[in-house]
């Protein structure tokens, strides 16, 4: 009996979490202007997505352009600065690392209408005019943590020898980076590299606040003022449902990696 | 040009992280072709000292030099030297064969000759087979001979060897041991070993160094370190010693245990207190009590394999160690024999307790930074003196809050019928103090001493 009820209580947990989610992905499969009325299958609006056969098709595909360029700029970037701050935190001792590690997990915990005002008023603050380059520099500053926390814990799991034992050999200190530190980082800059392009990818708050008013749009920026314009445009359903499932894959990878690398680990 | 013995001179290196001095001014030359042996309890600086060699870490002050070219600022990947390190550190991202070739790759060797090179070594680790493997797959012992074998390939002057055999069982460890000593016949090359374990080091090498307390203890063969070990600490580090008080009577005789011995020693002075060693294998034990030169009565007697372990009580009231291939009864009379060359004599390091100190007034004095009572000695407040305290004279209480200082047991020697402990105090100084009490290594103690006990002189 008692099992019964934990099995609901989890089932009733997960369908208030995915309730929103599946009902936009069931109406993406019918043609219906307004969203709850089912007027047959349809994959009609999938296609118009593709095809651009829709009103403002431009500036949504442009939307899906920056959205993930600014992703990809942010993460690799991101990766980098977090890896090299990894490896610096990683090489501290005492006190200094531990206040450094705890001033790199409060942006993550920070909300993000805070970091977005507050890049603004920097941005602001500093005369830098706001459009493509404060977003993108919006976003690396937010997601650098993400990787350094990724790649700390390799750093923690490697013998603390190798890299010398590579210099020891006659490795430069830059031969020993490329060679030994970073092929052993790998699997941790990955997963920080995915969670980084993820976390861009769905960002609205940043974004907003340091986009400026030359009309740049990211998807998420685009979806809130098409839904203030009155009513989503329907093709918006199909987008977010694809967008639902890339993101699921991603976090799947993620998962098996961990799985994985816990598993040999283990062995 | 003659080219010099020597390959390796630390000059005058001083190292310390914090306030904690690592290396006193330490100098040593090691000779080429030697296998020579650092060896020390954790802590004492042997490791510093090698990384220090390798170009891992820098020394606060002094100067390195490899064949007399001064490497003290050369970075590690221009030194010729390899390291073999403790947990092996091989890149587990390579096979076997990369990871022997790694340097060698760097170094832009022809592929042929990187082949030629590779199985050349791997042979002589008897690893011939396993090239394609994925190091993570080996055992400890494999992962090791991989290590020895990256470390070799590359042809270096020196093979430096931090504590390699730490991680491996003991039948492993043996093994090993031979390889390594044939290894270094074969190769020619000067070996540098660090490790904390004694019988390693009299094993493999041929000169042995012996840290304590960043300091070198003494250096010599390995024969030399265990017959004549020159001060206390290297007698109670390396094999079993029973060490005593003595006094010097005169050259050629001594004094211990109640009873005067002939021995080989000379220069000491008459009347002189000294510390005497003598190994439990060099005690003669038997039934005759006619004879002998100290008769005793076996407090017990266990069997070690090959030899039995007793412990005695003499006539004169000290407890020595005898091992010996017979076995003698507990409660039985005996009489024991010890021989003038099995009889090693030390200078005392230390025969007091003497610490730099400061007047405050009539009846007080400041040392170790705090505020003593003494007698009255009617010098001016401020005057710098020197303050003596004999080592039998610090009472050790087992409360530290109770206690003028507060400390740990450092390290501790039985003498026969007493400890000599050595109590590092909060601040990192050193108080020697003789008991009858049993104390364990590491217990927090409070040290008083009384106002008759402080000797003042100016």
């Amino acid at each position: 009996m008692k099992r019964f009820f934990a099995q609901c209580y989890i089932w009733l947990l997960l369908i208030v979490l995915y309730a929103p989610i599946v009902f936009i992905a069931v109406f993406s499969f019918t043609e219906s202007k307004v969203l709850g009325n089912w007027t047959g299958f349809s994959t009609k609006l999938y296609s118009n997505l593709f095809t651009g056969n829709m009103q403002g098709t431009g500036s949504l595909m442009s939307a899906i352009e920056n959205t993930i360029v600014i992703a990809l700029i942010a993460a690799t970037v991101s990766t980098v600065l977090g890896t090299i701050a990894a490896i610096g935190i990683h090489n501290m001792r005492g006190r200094g690392k531990q206040a450094i590690t705890f001033l790199n997990n409060i942006p993550m915990l920070n909300p993000d209408i805070i970091t977005g005002v507050s890049l603004f008023l920097l941005f602001v603050f500093l005369h830098i005019s706001q459009g493509y380059v404060t977003v993108v520099l919006a976003h690396i500053t937010f997601c650098t943590p993400y990787v350094v926390l990724n790649v700390l814990p390799k750093l923690t799991q490697m013998n603390p020898n190798v890299y010398e034992a590579a210099l020891d050999l006659g490795a430069t200190p830059f031969q020993a980076l490329r060679k030994v530190l970073i092929p052993l980082l790998k699997p941790g800059m990955i997963s920080g590299f995915i969670l980084a392009f993820t976390m861009s990818l769905d960002d609205f708050a940043v974004t907003f606040f340091t986009r400026g008013t030359i009309g740049l749009d990211t998807l998420s920026t685009y979806i809130y003022t098409d839904a203030r314009k009155g009513g989503l445009t329907p093709e918006l359903r199909p987008l977010i449902t694809l967008l639902f499932v890339g993101i699921l894959i991603l976090l799947i990878i993620i998962n098996m990696r961990k799985m994985r690398s816990s598993n040999t680990a283990a062995e | 040009m003659k080219e010099s013995k020597k390959i390796i001179e630390f000059k005058n290196i001083s190292k310390s992280f914090g306030d904690k001095t690592v290396l006193d001014d330490v100098s040593l030359y090691i000779n080429r072709g030697e296998f020579v042996t650092i060896l020390g309890p954790s802590g004492c600086g042997k490791t510093t000292l090698l990384r220090i060699l390798a170009g891992f870490g820098t020394a606060d002050s002094g100067q390195v030099l490899i064949n007399g070219v001064d490497i003290t600022d050369v970075p590690p990947h221009k030194r010729p030297v390899n390291t073999v390190f403790q947990r092996y550190a091989l890149f587990p991202h390579l096979d076997v064969y990369d990871n022997i070739a790694f340097g060698l790759k760097l170094k832009k060797v022809p592929e042929n000759e990187i082949d030629k090179r590779v199985r050349k070594v791997l042979k002589m680790v008897s690893m011939n087979d396993y090239e394609d493997r994925d190091v993570e797959s080996l055992s400890g012992g494999q992962q090791q001979r991989v290590a020895i074998a990256r470390a070799i390939v590359g042809q270096p002057t020196v093979l430096l060897l931090d504590e390699p055999l730490a991680a491996l069982d003991l039948k492993m460890r043996k093994d090993m041991q031979i390889e390594l000593k044939e290894m270094h016949k074969k190769l020619g090359i000067t070996f540098v070993y660090v490790t904390h374990d004694q019988e390693e080091a009299l094993t493999l090498s041929d000169t042995i160094v012996v840290m304590n307390e960043g300091k070198i203890q003494q250096i010599g063969t390995p024969t030399d370190i265990y017959n004549e070990p020159q001060n206390s600490f290297v007698a109670d580090f390396i094999g079993e010693s029973n060490i005593l008080n003595g006094k010097m009577i005169k050259d050629r005789l001594v004094e211990f245990v109640g009873h005067e011995f002939e021995c080989v020693d000379e220069g000491f002075g008459e009347n002189v207190d000294v510390d005497v060693v003598v190994r439990p294998e060099d005690i003669y034990i038997m039934n005759r009590l006619d004879g002998a030169q100290i008769t005793a009565k076996v407090k017990s007697c266990t069997f070690k394999g090959v030899h039995y372990e007793m412990f005695v009580d003499t006539d004169k009231g000290y407890e020595l160690m005898i091992q010996d291939y017979n076995a003698f009864e507990p409660e039985s009379e005996v009489g024991l024999i010890i021989r003038p060359a099995d009889i090693q004599v030390m200078k005392k390091e230390r025969t007091c307790n003497t610490f730099e100190g400061e007047i405050v007034d009539e009846t007080h004095v400041r040392f170790l930074g705090e505020n003593f009572e003494c007698k009255a000695h009617g010098l001016e407040a401020g005057e710098k003196v020197t303050v003596q305290v004999a080592f039998s004279k610090v009472d050790l209480i087992d409360h530290p809050e109770d206690g003028m200082l507060s400390g740990d047991v450092y390290f501790m020697l039985y003498k026969g019928d007493h400890y000599h402990l050595t109590i590092m105090t909060d601040d990192g100084d050193h108080i020697w103090v003789d008991t009858n009490d049993i104390w364990d290594k590491g217990d927090l103690v409070g040290i008083n001493i009384a106002a008759k006990d402080i000797k003042i002189v100016k």
